[in-house]
C-alpha cells in the first residue's frame, strides 16, 4: 500500500489466532480500544433513553423500575467498562512502551490476561442485563442493593472481575515504567503521559482490592445474609460506603490522571514549546494520588457521620484543589507564547482546559460543608462530575485518540469534519449539562424517573443538549472509520512531536523500533531541536 | 547634605544616589498602603465570612432546646410525620413559621434522604439509627420535599410539602386533624386518605397499571397469588394488605410495599375499605 510501511503491527503477524493469542501490547491496546468503544456506545444509548424519558415531567418513554435500570446500567457500563479502562488500558498500552523506547510491556502475557478477564467481566454485566438488570444504581447502596429482586450478584461479580483486570493493567505498567526505560531515559526525562499512567497504576493497585472485597461482602450479604450491612442483623448500612467510596473516590483519580497526563503531551506538542514546569506536573500527579486516598468522607456529607470527621474531610478535599491547580496553570503557561497550531488534538486539549476547569471548580462549591448540605444528591453533582469525567478524562481521552491515531492505523484523518464533530460535542455537552448545574441548585434531586413541572424547561434544554452531544459523537465515527480506508499516510511523525513513539513507522513494526533509540534530547526540547517530520 | 539611610539603604554618597532613593521610596510608601489594604480585606473577611464555613455546617447539629419535636419516618415510598400530641400526616410536614422545628428521623426498610431546597437543608434517613436535623422557617408558604437517597421504583414519587403555617393556623390544623373525618360520608373520607397517605403513589383509580393493583373494580375480584393459590378481595383481604401486606401477594406485583401498621388508625382503614368497595360500583356500570 502507498505510503504506508509494508511490515508493520497491524499485518504481521497475520490470521485471527494471531490476534486472540497475540502478545503485542499495540494489538492488545487496540482490542482494548474497540472493547471499550463498543461499551461507550451501548452507554451512550442508555444516556439518551434518559435524556427522552426526562424531556416531559412525567415518565416521557419507560416505566418507573426501567428507568431505574437504565441509570444504573448507563452508570456501571460508562464507569467500569468505559472510563476506568479507555486511556491506561487502550492508548496507555498503545504508547506507553513506545514512550519509553521499549518493545513491550514488562509482562506481555499478563497484559493478555488482562484483557480477557475484561471481556469476562463485561459478559456478566451483558447477561445482568438480559436477567433483570440491576436497578441499585452504579453504587450498590445497601440495604437497598441486598433487597431488591434484580440480577445485582451478576452485575457486582462482574464489577469484581473487572477489578483484577484494573490491577493487572497497574501491576504491569509499574513494572514497565521501572524497568524498561530505554538507556539513558532517566525518570525526569520520560514523557509526562508515564507519569500519569504511574500515578494511575498506583491506585489501581492499591484501591482496587478493596472495591472487590467490599463487593464480596454485598454478595455474602444477598446469598447468606451475614448482617454485615443489613440494619436489621445488626449491621451498619453507611458502613458499605465507607467502603465503597474508599475506592470510589481513589477511582475518580483513575480516571482522570491518564487523562492530565495525555494533555501534558498535547499542549507542549501543540504549542510547539517546552512544557512548564515538568517537575511540578510529574510530582503534582503523585500527590493527587497521594490525597485521593483521604477525601472519600465528602461523599458522606450528609449521611450521619460525624461532624469532625466532616470538617477534615472537606478541609482534604479542598487539598485536591491545589495539584489540580498546579497542572492548569502549568499547562497555561506552556501555551503562553507558544506558537499554537488548531489541530484537532489541540481542539480537544483546549476543551479539556475549559469543561476541566469548570468541573474542578464547581467540586470546591461541593466540597463546602453547608453547601454541600444543599446541593448533595442533586443535578448539581450530576453536572459537576459529567464536566470532569466527560469534560475532563473524555476530552483528554479524544485528545489522545486523534493525537495517536495516525501512529495507531498510519492514516490521517480529515481536519474538517473533525473539528465539525468537536464543535457539535462542545456546545452539546455544555447544554446538556451545564443547565444540570442550575437544575441542581433550584434542588431538582437524582435518579429521578418524574419531576416537578418547574423543572421542566431546563430538562427539556438539557435532552436537547444531548441529542446534539451525540449527533457529535456520529459525526466522529463517521470520519475515523472513514479515514482507516481513504486517509492519507501519515508519515512517521504528522504533528512534529519529540517523544520516542514519533521516531518509528506508522504503524510501527510488531517490537516498536528497528534498533533500541537513543536518547539524544528531552521529551519536550522544542527550543533546541527541530523535529524530523520523515 | 548628609544621608543617614535609612532602615534599608546605606547612606548615599553619589549624585546618583537621592534619585534612586526617592523612587525606591516611593514604591516602598506605595507598597506598604496597598499591603495594608491587602491585609485588612483578608483580616476582615476572615472574621465577617466565617461562618460560611465549618459554621454554618456545624449549625446543623446545633439544635435549640425549645425545638418543636417532629418525628419523620420515610419508607417506601412516603414520608410520614408524627407530632408532639398524637396527630399524624403523610407527605405533608404543617409547622409553624419561626419557630424552631427539630426533625427526628428513621426509615422502615432503605435508605432516604430528607431535602427541602427552600430551607437548604438535607440529612439521610437509615433503617434501625436516628438521624436529626432542624430548621426555623421565616415565611409561610408551601415548600417542596424531596426524597434525594434513591431508594426504588417511586423515589420520584417520594415527595411531598412543607407547609409552614401562622402560630394560630398551626394549632388549628392539629385540631382538625384529631377530628378529621367526622361529619362526611366515609367513602369521601376514604378517598381524601387515599391522597392523602399516599396510596396514590402506586394504586390507581382508573384502571390504569402500576407498582401495584388499580382499585378500580378491585373489590369482590377473585385475584391469583405469588406462590399459588387465590383470594376473593373481601373486607379482611383489603385489611390484611393494609396492615401486613407481604402476607398474600397478588399475582405479578414486587412485594415492596410498607406497613401501615401505626399510620392509619381503625376507622382510617374502614374508611379507605369503603372507598375503595365504592370503586368497585363506579367500575362495573
Amino acid at each position: 500500500m502507498d505510503g504506508i510501511p509494508a511490515y508493520n503491527y497491524l499485518n504481521t503477524p497475520k490470521g485471527w489466532k494471531s490476534w486472540l493469542l497475540t502478545r503485542d501490547h499495540k494489538r492488545i491496546g487496540l482490542m482494548y480500544l474497540f472493547a471499550i468503544m463498543f461499551f461507550f456506545l451501548i452507554g451512550g444509548i442508555f444516556a439518551l433513553l434518559i435524556r427522552i424519558q426526562l424531556l416531559t415531567p412525567n415518565q416521557a418513554l419507560v416505566k418507573p423500575e426501567t428507568y431505574n435500570q437504565l441509570f444504573t446500567l448507563h452508570g456501571a457500563v460508562m464507569i467500569f467498562l468505559f472510563i476506568i479502562p479507555s486511556i491506561p488500558a487502550s492508548l496507555g498500552n498503545f504508547v506507553l512502551p513506545q514512550l519509553l523506547g521499549a518493545k513491550d510491556v514488562a509482562f506481555p502475557r499478563l497484559n493478555l490476561a488482562s484483557w480477557y478477564i475484561y471481556v469476562v467481566g463485561a459478559l456478566f454485566l451483558i447477561y445482568s442485563m438480559f436477567s433483570g438488570a440491576a436497578d441499585t444504581g452504579w453504587t450498590f447502596y445497601t440495604p437497598y442493593s441486598t433487597q431488591t429482586t434484580t440480577s445485582v450478584i451478576a452485575t457486582t461479580l462482574g464489577v469484581f472481575i473487572l477489578g483484577f483486570s484494573s490491577i493487572f493493567t497497574g501491576l504491569n505498567f509499574i513494572v514497565t515504567i521501572h524497568k524498561l526505560r530505554a538507556p539513558g531515559m532517566t525518570w525526569f526525562s520520560m514523557p509526562l503521559f508515564c507519569w500519569g499512567l504511574y500515578a494511575t497504576a498506583i491506585i489501581q493497585v492499591l484501591a482496587t482490592p478493596v472495591l472487590g472485597i467490599t463487593l464480596v461482602l454485598l454478595i455474602l450479604e444477598r446469598l447468606f445474609s451475614i448482617g454485615i450491612f443489613d440494619p436489621a442483623m445488626g449491621g451498619d448500612p453507611v458502613l458499605y460506603q465507607h467502603f465503597f467510596w474508599f475506592y470510589s473516590h481513589p477511582a475518580v483519580y483513575i480516571m482522570i490522571l491518564p487523562g492530565m497526563g495525555i494533555i501534558s503531551e498535547t499542549i507542549s506538542v501543540f504549542s510547539h514549546k517546552k512544557i512548564f514546569g515538568y517537575k511540578a506536573i510529574a510530582f503534582s500527579s503523585l500527590g493527587i494520588a497521594f490525597v485521593s486516598f483521604m477525601v472519600w468522607g465528602h461523599h458522606m456529607f450528609t449521611s450521619g457521620q460525624s461532624e469532625i470527621a466532616a470538617m477534615i474531610f472537606s478541609f482534604l478535599t479542598f487539598l485536591v484543589g491545589i495539584p489540580s491547580g498546579i497542572k492548569v496553570f502549568n499547562w497555561l503557561a506552556t501555551m503562553y507564547k507558544g506558537s499554537i497550531s488548531l489541530a484537532a488534538p489541540m481542539i480537544y486539549t483546549i476543551m479539556f482546559l475549559i469543561l476541566f476547569s469548570i468541573g474542578g471548580l464547581t467540586g470546591i462549591v461541593l466540597g463546602a460543608l453547608s453547601v454541600n448540605v444543599h446541593m448533595h444528591g442533586t443535578y448539581f453533582v450530576v453536572a459537576h462530575f459529567h464536566y470532569v469525567m466527560m469534560g475532563g478524562t473524555v476530552m483528554a481521552f479524544l485528545a489522545g485518540l486523534h493525537y495517536w491515531w495516525p501512529k495507531i492505523w498510519g492514516r490521517l484523518y480529515s481536519e474538517f469534519w473533525a473539528r465539525v464533530g468537536a464543535l457539535l460535542i462542545f456546545i452539546g455537552f455544555n447544554m446538556t449539562f451545564f443547565s444540570q448545574f442550575i437544575l441542581g441548585a433550584k434542588g431538582m434531586p437524582r435518579r429521578y424517573s418524574t419531576y416537578l413541572d418547574q423543572y421542566q424547561p431546563l430538562h427539556g434544554f438539557s435532552s436537547v443538549g444531548s441529542f446534539v452531544l451525540g449527533a457529535g459523537f456520529v459525526v466522529m465515527a463517521v470520519y475515523l472509520i472513514y479515514s482507516l480506508f481513504r486517509g492519507r499516510p501519515a508519515g512517521n511523525n504528522p504533528w512534529g512531536g519529540l517523544t520516542l513513539e514519533w521516531t518509528t513507522t506508522s504503524p510501527p513494526p510488531p517490537e516498536n523500533f528497528i534498533e533500541t533509540p537513543k536518547i539524544t534530547h528531552g521529551p519536550y526540547d522544542y527550543d533546541k531541536v527541530i523535529a524530523d517530520n520523515g | 547634605m548628609k544621608d543617614n539611610g535609612n532602615l534599608f539603604l546605606p547612606p548615599g554618597h553619589s549624585t546618583i544616589a537621592p534619585g534612586t532613593d526617592a523612587l525606591f521610596d516611593f514604591i516602598y510608601y506605595t507598597s506598604i498602603v496597598f499591603f495594608a489594604i491587602v491585609v485588612f480585606v483578608i483580616v476582615y473577611s476572615v472574621w465577617r465570612f466565617r461562618p460560611w464555613g465549618f459554621k454554618g455546617y456545624l449549625r446543623l447539629f446545633i439544635i435549640p432546646k425549645d425545638a418543636l419535636e417532629i418525628k419523620v419516618t420515610g419508607q417506601r415510598w412516603f414520608w410520614s410525620f408524627d407530632y408532639p400530641d398524637g396527630a399524624t400526616s403523610v407527605n405533608d410536614l404543617v409547622v409553624p413559621v419561626g419557630k424552631p422545628v427539630k426533625l427526628l428521623m428513621s426509615s422502615k426498610d432503605v435508605i432516604h434522604s430528607f431535602f427541602v431546597p427552600s430551607f437548604r437543608i438535607k440529612m439521610d434517613v437509615l433503617p434501625n439509627r436516628y438521624t436529626m436535623t432542624w430548621f426555623e422557617a421565616t415565611d409561610t408558604g408551601a415548600y417542596d420535599l424531596f426524597c434525594t437517597e434513591y431508594c426504588g421504583a417511586k423515589h420520584s414519587s417520594m415527595i411531598g410539602k412543607v407547609r409552614v403555617v401562622g402560630e394560630r393556623e398551626y394549632a388549628q390544623w392539629l385540631e382538625s386533624s384529631s377530628k378529621a373525618g367526622e361529619g362526611m360520608p366515609v367513602e369521601d373520607y376514604g378517598a381524601k386518605l387515599y391522597a392523602q397517605k399516599a396510596c396514590i403513589t402506586c394504586h390507581s383509580v382508573d384502571g390504569k397499571a402500576s407498582t401495584g393493583p388499580t382499585f378500580l373494580g378491585l373489590f369482590g375480584e377473585q385475584v391469583k397469588l405469588e406462590g399459588g393459590g387465590t383470594a376473593t378481595v373481601d373486607e379482611n383481604y383489603l385489611r390484611e394488605s393494609i396492615l401486613s401486606p407481604q402476607a398474600r401477594i397478588a399475582l405479578g406485583y414486587q412485594p415492596v410495599m410498607p406497613t401501615f401498621q401505626g399510620v392509619l388508625k381503625d376507622k382510617q382503614i374502614d374508611a379507605l375499605i369503603a372507598y375503595i368497595k365504592s370503586l368497585k360500583e363506579s367500575g362495573s356500570k
